[in-house]
């Protein structure tokens, strides 16, 4: 590296504050040429934003945004384009319903500049995907490809407007192990050609592989900045989060039980495809059941259709012995089915609906929250609500107060204190601690062992490969809809569950 | 002969629902459901008429009326696109305002002074040598000026959206308006721009009422065609040749209904008069399923 | 898009200015809340007198022409009460069906299949013993709209058909049938006008402040508000109800029954908007008529959205635009201004409580069912 050379990108004192949370509070950092840049820190500890704002998606309150030295004022992504810096959104910025080529020329063409000629447009686009050893297909549609395909689309948009700076938010978070270590050779060859990359993430092991340097934030400030070479991953966690650095959970000894769930040779398919695809496990009281996987592997779909909210095209579930395949879902819930849903604004609350309402969500028509008469009993309602409330430490100002007054950690309490007051045989928990802060988790965490211990029967789904093992006794692995392989869960077994993830079956 | 008559005036009917929902798939292939098409066709009728009658100019009268339902088009922007209102209950607001001033003006202009009220009307144009074309000549080519107008509108309207980078950005803002907004490309205004031309063409689809398919203007005279324009957008499945021969569809619909009635048979002319309206409720029931809707069609946009 | 959960949700843009959690805050929000669609109606108002101006009217003139209108003498107020009836009806019938996350746009044609069942019934089973005849008038009203708003309600849930379309058709078709039956089935047996026989003296409704013409009605309109709203915010099925307005998934997940729940609403709701035109019928006119309604089923929907929707809120904002109909009427008559300036002010309306952002209106909802 030449002596001190001028930063491609340098912020200074970037301030920015959303109502009632400081996002971030006067950071200074800057990006070198060629350099791979690691910006490492909790969910909300502001990464994000701070990356949005030197994009042009969010503005600051105040501070300094330098470009090569130059000071600018990004107020626009397209003037972020025009001063060649580059963003790959850790949600896609594709159309699904376009095709790969018109997604990499949106925008690019003035509107005066009519007509597409769109195979001239796609030879362009292969060119600059074999300088960078990226292989996609100009002419399919979006919708067709798979996610790390999409990825390098993202990459391919990038590259066609010419950026130095690539921003990446979060790439690995829905790619296979193997996709993952694709991608970094990837960016690798990249940086060889002189680009800057920022690689927005919060995994530790990723940091330690990839980057040149790494800041880390926390509740929206700088904390540090160290080069690869002068730390290790105990110092950047302990950076990363002051109170729960270690990551274990207290658990005892598994006194499993009876099977409380069965599912034998389930399937779901819709119109286009086979999401789910002849499934068979079990979970027993007292155990909990892990199934990891990528996102998108058809856990949502199995979760969804154990619960009775998708029908299923083949195959049996048995709660406690009782083949409840198509039962409908207030049937399950009554015979002792819990869910804590994945998508907990969309599915599991109404978010314009107060604190106690939602408390009651399943059980509003029964004894005692309705009377003989049929009308509300108010005070019951209230009281329950009251309990709960005080049970489960959830924060909030009233029991009248409506859900999207309170943080996501308190809406998943909302969530439950309602599920596990109702005594469930078998609880569902999907993605139980996605977005939350490390309190929140670890609270949920607790929660769930406790259950466990008591004697329910866990079905955990979850992404996060640290939370599968860190609560699983068994562990299920989900590929394309096909269970890859099941083990008992010793910590030890990482490389063999990310190979199933990525499909690789046991040889 | 008769079905010669029948089928010209098929073409005749379609063409101002033609037009209403040529700009409404626009407007929904960018997002926004307009439901207030039926208050914007009206200040367009009324608008064209009054501008005629004074006038004299027919020319005049339909840019008049494209104006005037723009300018009604921009306050449905702001409050859906801008403010980011819920679409349905604006688009309510603008027909209910739409009926209000089309009926309080013709009835302060016209019917309380007792003006003699007929204006001028579109002339039928023979068309040099296509006219003479047998059996589908009279059908296409002795027609009105906006009648061809349609024939030439639709290929182009068709063309844009698909083969240019206007057409692009437009379909991209309908399905994920935060992509278009990532990579720079101003979502409101494309949004403004595709209700504003939506707009346009209700005004100029409620202007052919008056002085090109009657000269007169009656109160509530669209009588829901501006409802049957909407629902042939996704019937059509959000294409623009569809959105054509959905019109000729219901504009058949209507040539059968006036012919019949002429035709004196035992049907009672309340049942021939619903008959659009039958037929709008079929195709609602066909047309289930058929092509996925834009995804982000009545999500106003929350940037950032 | 950043890290979703962790900034708290969308912050409103109404309320996001002030901290709606302070009890001041609270106590400011409930005054804003009750003003704003007053303030609303206020700036429509303003719309209207400039649109009187260019017109050459006077507007002051106009307006002091449609107070006296309203509150002139007690024949005027009874006129007032009387028009307030029928849009408190329709108004109900909108809330009950935004409840449940459908827009009702076909109070109108509900309104008129309500008219046409009660007439029937007041007609040709004229001879049933007194008080049976009444409650069976009203409940053919109830069931006549009931059935209409039910169709849309099936097509919602069954194909997911926008209800705002199929209402409209329907609303059209109604009219259509009304209109038929009145030349024809149901033409009165003496004469030559396009109406129907007086329906039996023991289906009409009592009057109750002679020697104007205002009759129980109005007073049913106050208890169907006030059932209705111990029905949304009292028991099991108005907790269903609200629950599939708020979120379709939530209530799915919940267990709830969505699609029967909805075609229930759309029952209660086009019963109400039919109970409507049945007391029209048995309080006011005492036989059918092709337009019966001036509007009332459209009236129904700026009724119900000025109070968010809030079935006891209609009684006021029903009042409201019965008395700017009773006033713009009676303004036709002394000023000669058509009095569909009235259309154009509720439109404004409700342009206005949009604009001003007084609530935070659900948006349409996407998921199927």
């Amino acid at each position: 590296m030449t002596p001190s050379p001028i930063p491609r990108l340098e912020v200074k004192n970037i301030t920015k504050r959303f109502p009632g949370v400081l996002a971030n509070d006067n950071i200074s950092l800057s990006i070198l040429p060629g350099e791979i840049h690691a910006l490492l820190g909790e969910n909300g500890a502001g990464k994000t934003t701070l990356m949005n704002i030197v994009y042009g998606l969010v503005h600051r309150d105040s501070g300094e945004i330098l470009i090569n030295g130059m000071p600018v004022n990004i107020r626009s992504p397209r003037e972020a384009i025009q001063h060649r810096v580059g963003m790959v959104h850790q949600h896609f910025m594709l159309v699904p319903t376009l095709t790969v080529a018109e997604n990499v020329i949106l925008g690019m063409r003035p509107f005066t500049h009519h007509l597409l000629d769109m195979r001239e447009i796609e030879q362009d686009i292969l060119k600059i995907a074999e300088k960078y050893g990226l292989q996609i297909k100009p002419s399919e549609l979006i919708s067709r490809l798979s996610v790390g395909e999409q990825q390098r689309v993202e990459i391919v948009k990038a590259l066609y407007r010419g950026v130095d700076l690539l921003i990446l938010d979060e790439p690995t978070a829905v790619l296979t192990p193997q996709e993952t270590t694709e991608l970094f050779k990837t960016i690798r060859s990249l940086t060889k050609q002189g680009l800057s990359i920022i690689f927005i993430t919060h995994k530790l092991n990723e940091v330690m592989e990839v980057a040149d340097r790494i800041s880390v934030l926390r509740d929206g400030k700088l904390i540090a900045t160290k080069s690869v070479q002068e730390t290790d991953k105990d110092e950047l966690a302990f950076l990363m989060v002051d109170r729960c650095i270690s990551f274990t959970v207290e658990k005892p000894e598994m006194k499993r039980g009876e099977p409380v769930l069965v599912v034998k040779d389930l399937t779901v398919s819709d119109k286009f495809r086979t999401q789910v695809d002849h499934i068979s496990f079990h979970v027993c009281s007292g155990e909990i059941l892990g199934i990891a996987g990528v996102d998108g592997n058809g856990q949502n779909e199995l979760a969804l259709s154990l619960s009775g909210l998708l029908r299923p095209s083949s195959g049996k579930i048995l709660l406690n012995g009782k083949d409840v395949t198509h039962e409908s879902v207030r049937k399950l819930n009554r015979v002792g089915l819990g869910h804590i849903p994945a998508d907990r604004q969309n599915l599991g609350l109404v978010m314009d609906f107060t604190v106690a309402e939602n408390l009651i969500l399943q059980r509003y028509y029964c004894s005692p929250f309705t009377t003989t008469l049929g009308f509300f009993d108010l005070a019951q309602i209230q009281e329950n609500a009251q309990r709960l409330v005080r049970e489960y430490d959830i924060r909030t100002r009233t029991t009248q107060t409506k859900l999207n007054h309170l943080s996501g950690g308190n809406q998943q309490k909302v969530i439950l204190a309602r599920e596990i007051d109702q005594k469930p045989k078998l609880l569902i928990a999907v993605q139980p601690t996605r977005g939350l802060d490390c309190g929140a988790t670890e609270y949920i965490h607790q929660i769930l062992v406790e259950q466990r211990n008591a004697g329910a029967a866990i079905l955990l789904v979850s992404t996060e490969l640290d939370e599968i093992l860190a609560l699983s006794d068994r562990i299920c692995v989900m590929y394309e809809g096909k269970i890859m392989g099941e083990l008992l869960n010793t910590g030890e077994d990482i490389l063999r569950i990310g190979r199933l993830m990525a499909g690789v079956t046991d040889s | 002969m008769e079905l010669i008559a029948l089928l010209s005036a098929t073409v005749r009917m379609a063409t101002p629902l033609i037009f209403v929902a040529i700009g409404e798939t626009y407007s929904e292939r960018a997002g926004v459901m307009n439901i207030g098409l039926e208050g914007l066709m009206l200040i367009g009728a009324i608008t064209a008429y009054t501008a005629v009658f004074f006038t004299g100019s027919l020319f005049f009268g339909l840019i008049a009326a494209m104006l005037a339902a723009m300018l009604f088009g921009f306050g449905f922007a702001y409050l859906a696109v801008t403010i980011k209102a819920n679409q349905i209950v604006t688009g309510a607001a603008l027909n209910m305002i739409g009926l209000g001033v089309s009926g309080f003006i013709y009835r302060v202009v016209f019917a309380n002074t007792g003006i003699v009220s007929a204006v001028k009307t579109l002339p039928a144009i023979p068309l040099p040598f296509l006219s003479e074309i047998p059996f589908a000549g009279p059908i296409l080519f002795n027609q009105n000026a906006l009648v061809y107008f349609v024939f030439i509108l639709t290929p182009i309207t068709a063309f844009v959206l698909n083969k240019t980078s206007l057409g692009l950005s437009i379909r991209a803002v309908g399905e994920h308006p935060r992509a278009v907004d990532s990579v720079g490309l101003p979502v409101f205004r494309l949004r403004y721009g595709c209700i504003l031309f939506a707009a346009a063409l209700a005004g100029l689809g409620g202007a052919y009422l008056p002085i090109a398919h009657a000269n007169q203007f009656v109160e509530g005279l669209t009588a829901g065609r501006g409802f049957i324009a909407l629902t042939m957008v996704p019937f059509a499945g959000w294409t623009i040749p569809g959105v054509f021969l959905g019109g000729l569809l219901f504009g058949a619909a209507y040539a059968l209904q006036l012919r019949l009635q002429v035709a004196q048979l035992a049907i009672a002319y309340q049942f021939l008069q619903t008959l659009p309206y039958l037929l709008t409720l079929a195709v609602l029931i066909l047309s289930r399923n058929r092509t996925e809707q834009p995804k982000a069609l009545c999500v106003p946009y929350e940037a950032g | 898009m950043s890290e979703p959960s962790t900034t708290p949700a969308m912050p409103k843009p109404p309320a996001s200015r002030l901290d709606l959690r302070s009890r001041s805050g609270q106590l400011w929000g409930a005054v804003r809340r009750s003003l704003m669609p007053l303030l609303a109606v206020a700036a429509a108002l303003l719309v209207g007198a400039i649109l009187l101006l260019i017109f050459g009217y006077d507007p002051i003139q106009a307006y002091a022409t449609m107070w006296h209108g309203i509150f002139g003498s007690q024949r005027n107020i009874s006129e007032v009460l009387l028009k307030a009836t029928p849009v408190v009806f329709t108004g109900v019938a909108v809330a009950i069906a935004y409840s449940c996350g459908i827009w009702n746009i076909g109070a109108e044609g509900q309104f008129y299949l309500g008219a046409i069942g009660a007439t029937y019934v007041g007609v040709y089973w004229g001879d049933l013993p007194g008080f049976a005849l009444l409650l069976l008038v009203m409940f053919a009203g109830f069931i006549g709209g009931g059935l209409w708003a039910v169709i849309p309600g099936l097509l919602k849930t069954w194909i997911n058909a926008n209800e705002v379309v199929v209402t409209i058709m329907l609303n059209y078709i109604a009219l259509g049938i009304s209109s038929y039956l009145v030349t024809g089935p149901m033409k009165e047996a003496s004469g030559y006008f396009p109406q129907t026989d007086m329906i039996a003296d023991a289906a009409r409704l009592p009057r109750i402040w002679l020697p104007t013409r205002l009759h129980v009605g109005v007073i049913l309109a106050v208890i169907l508000a006030i059932l209705v709203t111990i029905l949304l915010y009292r028991t099991p099925l108005g907790f269903e109800i609200r629950t599939i307005g708020s979120n379709r998934n939530a209530a799915r997940f919940a267990g709830m029954p969505v699609k029967r729940t909805i075609i229930i609403a759309m029952l209660l709701s086009g019963g109400s908007a039919g109970l409507g035109g049945a007391v029209e019928i048995a309080g006011l006119t005492g036989r059918l008529f092709a337009h019966i309604s001036p509007g009332y089923g459209f009236d129904g929907i700026a009724v119900s959205l000025i109070v968010n929707n809030n079935p006891l809120g209609t009684i006021f904002s029903g009042l409201l635009f019965g008395g700017l109909r009773a006033g713009s009427e009676i303004m036709q008559i002394s000023a000669g201004i058509p009095s569909v300036l009235i259309q154009i002010i509720q439109g404004m309306t409700i342009a206005f409580v949009i604009a001003f952002g007084v609530y935070n209106i659900l948006q349409t909802q996407q998921q199927k069912i």
